[in-house]
């Protein structure tokens, strides 16, 4: 699936819509060290941080598309950082692992 | 193809800044047309080795040099030094304050996965002078 069609799947809903790319993995992880360095390219990275270093972390590690989780907020300067880098990012209010679940099950990863 | 030269400032505590370097060096590796895993692990060291030094040293110097077939990128700072390189390696182990890791970093994994990403790590450091890490990558 990709992200443009996981953006029209509730509960998600689109925030920045930049390139559209194929969702391969799911990945959960709120420290940026940490998903850096684990996030595997093209994965669909599901967080709490909506801040200017995320979308950093987002595009050195190629992911395919954030998703701010639990009702997280994406300030505005990382906003205009996600569209100047061409990273997308979609939203939900569900907790993390409940969004990475929903996300695997709408990408039919993981033989869910 | 003829080696590349960028340099680039990074400012010290200022963690918005942090990541222009690499995100310049990714965009230009992308350009020529570098293959995409060395790109990625290029662009993932020297973020981390942006972030570090913004957190631990205000700020340093990078030099890149960018090959055909690989990429080497030098960061020098003249911050107060690493006391214990051998714990500083080590996953898990951090001296960030409190603000940085508000911010998500901080996790004791910056030294790690820039040693993780390359193919040749050096580092060295004196207390009160300041530290040098070299990297490199090849494709």
């Amino acid at each position: 699936m990709t992200t443009d069609k996981l953006a029209a799947v509730p509960p998600f809903e689109p925030v920045v819509l930049a390139e559209s790319r194929e969702i391969t993995e799911v990945y959960c992880a709120d420290l940026l060290s940490w998903a850096m360095g684990r996030a595997p390219e093209g994965c669909c990275w599901c967080t709490v941080m909506g801040n200017v270093n995320a979308v950093a972390v987002a595009s050195l590690a190629d992911v395919a598309a954030i998703v701010l989780c639990d009702g997280a907020a994406l300030d505005a300067e990382a906003e205009a950082k996600a569209r100047q880098q061409g990273v997308n990012i979609l939203r939900c209010a569900l907790p993390v692992f409940e969004a990475g679940l929903a996300a695997a099950r709408a990408a039919g990863l993981y033989g869910l | 193809m003829a080696a590349i030269r960028l340099n680039y400032d990074v400012p010290g505590d200022d963690f918005t800044r942090a990541g222009e370097a690499s995100a310049d060096l990714k965009a230009r590796m992308k350009k020529l047309g570098m293959p995409s895993e060395g790109l990625r692990r290029a662009a993932i060291a020297l973020y981390e080795g942006e972030i570090n030094l913004a957190i631990h040293a205000g700020g340093g110097q990078i030099l890149v040099e960018l090959g055909p077939d690989k990429v080497e990128m030098t960061l020098t700072d003249q911050g107060p030094g690493i006391a214990d390189i051998g714990l500083a390696m080590s996953e898990g182990y951090s001296t960030a304050p409190d603000e940085v890791r508000s911010l998500g970093f901080g996790a004791g994994m910056g030294l790690p996965n820039m040693k993780r990403y390359s193919d040749d790590f050096e580092i060295e450091s004196e207390l009160g002078k300041g530290t040098r890490v070299f990297m490199r990558v090849n494709f």
